[in-house]
């Protein structure tokens, strides 16, 4: 195989005539004398990233991040974290008169008076919407091509605080407003709060600066939600990028491609146009949405008061799952020695504890199971990886079951259904349907892994069938490339262990678990034999077609 | 059972991973590179480099319309499209700066990600990798260096100093503590009490306008959301206080009544409630009229009126709270009171008297 530096394409000297250059050339040079630029160009423009769609979504996560920072900036401008009770006297006739409070007001102000303060404001909470969408699906293409393998399993858990902070920056984002929405969720996780033993009357307390709601949470909230949380994210992304680079991005198999090369392209100048054309698209899209779309109305829901709640109160998206256990729960809670214990929600508490835990331990789980210590740097297909991938799907859908679960109010009044029915039907489906989902996955993978064989040892099926003097059928086969090929027949093999020898009774059960039901790759013997035999039907079909496996239809007809 | 890409046995013993039978197959290496139309047609290369240009003149024109838009089609002044101060005129000005800017950035983007794609080298580059693990002889620097540094700094020949280092490294983060508990007061008994509580004999008032309500108008099968009279806007802590006193009237038949006890801390049929629910405190404020029911909207814990507010299904676990009520010489409705046990969520000492 060739190897192309890329480097070392051969300059043209009219660009160097230009006078831009040249003045270019004078801004290099004073800045690589301060620091020492040239360094910095020679280690990072040639680098090579693969390309493939699923690579963007990390990307849109980055991107939208950038445009919460821009609109961010934009709305702190104007918007008012004070508790402070005012009289609303804006444009809005329906709330002229309340008492408000200045957060409220603010919020109000920017989206009905400001020049250009609803398109932020509503930009700002598409992007952050957009943002936790893009973590989820980037972290499950992640997930299910075991990218997270061995160098990247810290990148692995980097890339689940993200995800844990970006809910953490949307909560407290969607709290700022003072509506009656955001209120309500506050006084949720005042309630939860209150719910753990011993310190849990404290924590709220503390939390709220006295008792709920008081005059200190949205100010705290502020600052968590503009400095804290951002601060931290910025780090992580920073982390984030920079094992990136060292690790060299993961590539799909393909023909060329090896676990010690990266095949793809540079990141001067095609990445430079391509991902930062990226960036504004994503922008694009997001303004377009905000200039069509409207999110948060939340002058409908008008000032918060403890009072008030209205049915089809849904936190964001990606909040949801949180408020589904709270929903499916029974009421469990019991005294001991007159002091509470309200399991109704520390189990909620315990199952999604035990839900991220698993996504962040994962990598290690995995790792222990195969006992493979290698570094990877080709991805998986993930039907290669039934088992992995079955329980990634099964992941999927408690978490699922969940998010529809806190939507449960809306999918009875939509489909006419008993709420009660409905909740117990997600407190059966919590149960029944991941391990469906994860024996349908694992079942639907291997069928896919027989037929990948198939094609890799036959080629492809052209329903052309031709019938031999002897009156037997057999249909003509397109063989594959040696390049198409590669990717069917490229992948490991795993087989579970015997326990003993090093190996303990545990995970042996674990590698029968993963690796009991497995399909046999094609080894190089049996294609051998595959084509000798295909080698032996052609000649049966030149024989009877003459080399012309035109259907008589066709022959006419062209 | 299996090895390493350079030959190596596997560091941690055994693998699942299975040997390669017959070595596996052959990397066929990169197939032939094909070329785009913009490669071989000089036409269509002139085509691509139109288009990429044109989508950066149209991303000029969407930020001629953002900023146009800004003075042209405000919200509340000048706008071209709809009268002064309307929502129309709001909803004008939010799409045509959106789209204005829409189209400035997208039509960047899309210029550049074309002209990559169209114009610039689409053959695939190769770049090696190498371990990610430092070479043999820098991890022996390394360690090297650190032991140096261990050794220079003595700390293997003075315990003294790392007894007295580790002591005080973690008493520090118990310093957190003092500042954190700056952040509220205590507890104390805040939360066994209301309102109601603190100001016995109140009046029970519609919630929505403060006006006390008579026994005589409350109607069979109504609700009513109420607070108490005294609880007014120049009540401090108005907010926590309605947080805790929010309350919902109901009228059962009294033939219905499943529950004496509830039933006596009501007048004719007439009972109060808390409004907060038990389960993590939103506001109760659904009431079912024919089953009297009442339904908590967040996460639907369903509580039966006539059964002294129990819980009947969700994931609330203790009865509404109830309200005593008695009628005073004018016949309104009373509190003489506060809820018969904390409102809200439970917490830790909830059952404990304060």
């Amino acid at each position: 195989m060739t190897t192309t530096t890329p480097s070392t394409r051969k300059q043209t000297s009219d660009l160097q005539d230009t006078r831009t250059y040249k003045l270019g050339a004078v801004g290099a040079d004073w800045l690589d004398q301060r620091v020492a630029g040239g360094g910095f160009v020679k280690f990072i423009a040639r680098k090579i990233f693969p390309d493939h769609w699923s690579f963007m979504f990390g990307e849109v996560a980055l991107y939208s991040f950038v445009i919460l920072l821009i609109s961010g900036t934009f709305l702190t401008m104007f918007f008012d974290p004070s508790m402070e009770e005012v009289i609303y006297d804006g444009p809005y006739t329906a709330l002229q008169g309340e008492t408000v409070s200045r957060a409220f007001a603010s919020t109000m102000e920017i989206s009905f008076e400001v020049k250009g303060g609803l398109l932020f404001r509503q930009m700002h909470h598409w992007s952050a919407l957009v943002f936790m969408v893009a973590i989820f699906v980037h972290m499950f293409r992640v997930f299910f091509t075991g990218a997270f393998r061995k160098p990247r399993e810290l990148n692995w858990l980097v890339g689940f605080a993200l995800m844990v902070l970006g809910m953490a920056a949307g909560f407290t984002g969607y709290s700022l407003p003072d509506d009656v929405l955001s209120g309500n969720g506050l006084r949720v996780i005042d309630g939860l709060m209150k719910a753990f033993p011993i310190v849990g009357s404290y924590m709220s307390l503390l939390f709220f600066g006295g008792e709920f709601p008081g005059t200190q949470i949205i100010p705290r909230l502020f600052t968590i939600h503009i400095l804290l949380v951002p601060a931290m994210i910025l780090a992580l992304i920073g982390i984030h990028m920079v094992l990136l680079v060292l690790h060299k991005h993961t590539q799909y198999p393909g023909p060329g491609r090896t676990e010690r090369n990266v095949v793809g392209f540079p990141v001067f100048p095609v990445y430079a146009a391509k991902a930062g054309g990226f960036f504004f698209l994503v922008f694009g899209i997001i303004t377009l949405i905000s200039a069509t779309t409207s999110i948060n109305a939340m002058w409908v829901y008008g000032p918060y008061d403890p009072s008030p709640v209205s049915a089809g109160s849904q936190p964001d998206w990606y909040m949801l799952w949180t408020d589904g256990g709270l929903r499916l729960i029974p009421g469990w809670e019991f005294t001991i020695f007159g002091y509470v214990i309200s399991l109704n929600m520390l189990i909620p508490f315990a199952v999604y504890g035990g839900l991220l835990g698993f996504l962040a331990l994962y990598p290690f789980i995995e790792a222990w199971v195969t006992g493979d210590d290698r570094e990877h740097h080709l991805n998986d297909l993930p039907y290669n990886t039934p088992v992995r991938t079955g329980l990634g799907v099964a992941w999927i859908v408690v978490y699922l079951i969940l998010a529809l679960a806190a939507t449960n109010d809306l999918i009875a009044i939509a489909l006419h259904m008993s709420i009660n029915d409905l909740t117990w039907a997600f407190r059966i489906g919590i149960f029944v349907a991941p391990v469906l989902a994860f024996y349908i996955t694992k079942r639907l993978c291997l069928s896919i892994q027989r037929q990948k064989r198939n094609l890799a040892l036959h080629g492809e099926e052209t329903s052309r069938i031709v019938r031999t003097e002897a009156g037997e059928m057999i249909e003509i086969h397109r063989p594959l490339t040696d390049y198409d090929r590669w990717v069917l027949v490229q992948h490991e093999d795993h087989r579970p262990l015997k326990a003993g020898k090093g190996v303990s009774a545990l995970r042996a059960k674990a590698t029968s678990f993963f690796f009991q039901d497995r399909i046999e790759p094609v080894t190089p013997a049996e294609l051998r034999e595959a084509l000798e035999h295909a080698g032996h039907e052609k000649h049966i079909i030149d024989g009877l077609t003459g080399g012309d496996y035109r259907t008589p239809y066709e022959k006419v007809v062209h | 059972m299996s090895n390493n890409h350079d030959g190596s046995t596997a560091a941690r013993g055994v693998t699942t991973v299975a040997p390669k039978e017959g070595g596996g197959f052959p990397n066929p290496g990169l197939p032939p590179h094909v070329h785009r139309q913009a490669d071989l047609h000089k036409s269509a290369e002139k085509r691509a480099e139109r288009v990429v240009a044109g989508m950066f003149l149209l991303s000029v024109i969407g930020t001629i319309v953002f900023i146009a838009a800004y003075f042209l089609v405000t919200p509340t002044g000048r706008n071209i499209f709809a009268e002064e101060g309307t929502p129309s005129a709001l909803w004008w000005s939010n799409l045509i700066t959106g789209l204005g800017l829409a189209v400035a950035v997208f039509f960047i983007g899309a210029a550049a990600v074309h002209w990559a794609k169209t114009l610039m080298p689409d053959e695939e580059m190769v770049e090696e990798r190498h371990d990610i693990r430092s070479s043999e002889e820098t991890r022996e620097v390394a360690v090297g260096i650190i032991n140096d540094g261990l050794e220079e700094s003595g700390i293997t020949r003075r315990p003294v100093i790392v007894t007295a280092m580790v002591a005080a490294l973690a008493a520090l983060p118990i310093a957190v503590l003092a500042p954190l508990s700056t952040l509220g007061p205590l507890p104390g008994n805040k939360l066994h009490h209301t309102f109601w509580g603190h100001n016995p004999g109140q009046r029970l008032a519609r919630d929505h306008d403060g006006t006390p309500i008579k026994l005589s108008d409350v109607a069979m099968n109504s609700i009513f959301h109420v607070m108490p009279e005294g609880l007014t806007h120049d009540t401090p802590h108005r907010m926590e206080e309605r947080a805790k006193a929010a309350a919902v009237i109901v009228r059962i038949d009294p033939k219905l009544a499943k529950n004496e006890e509830s039933m006596a801390m009501g007048v004719e049929g007439v009972l109060a409630f808390s409004k907060i629910c038990t389960h993590v405190g939103c506001p109760v404020a659904l009431y079912e009229q024919q089953t009297h029911h009442m339904l908590c909207p967040c996460h639907q814990s369903t509580f039966d009126v006539t059964d002294g507010a129990k819980v009947i299904f969700g994931p609330a676990h203790r009865p509404l709270p109830q309200l005593p009520i008695e009628v005073d010489d004018e016949g309104y409705l009373v509190a003489p009171g506060d809820f018969t046990e904390p409102i809200g969520p439970s917490f830790w000492n909830i059952h404990k008297d304060k």
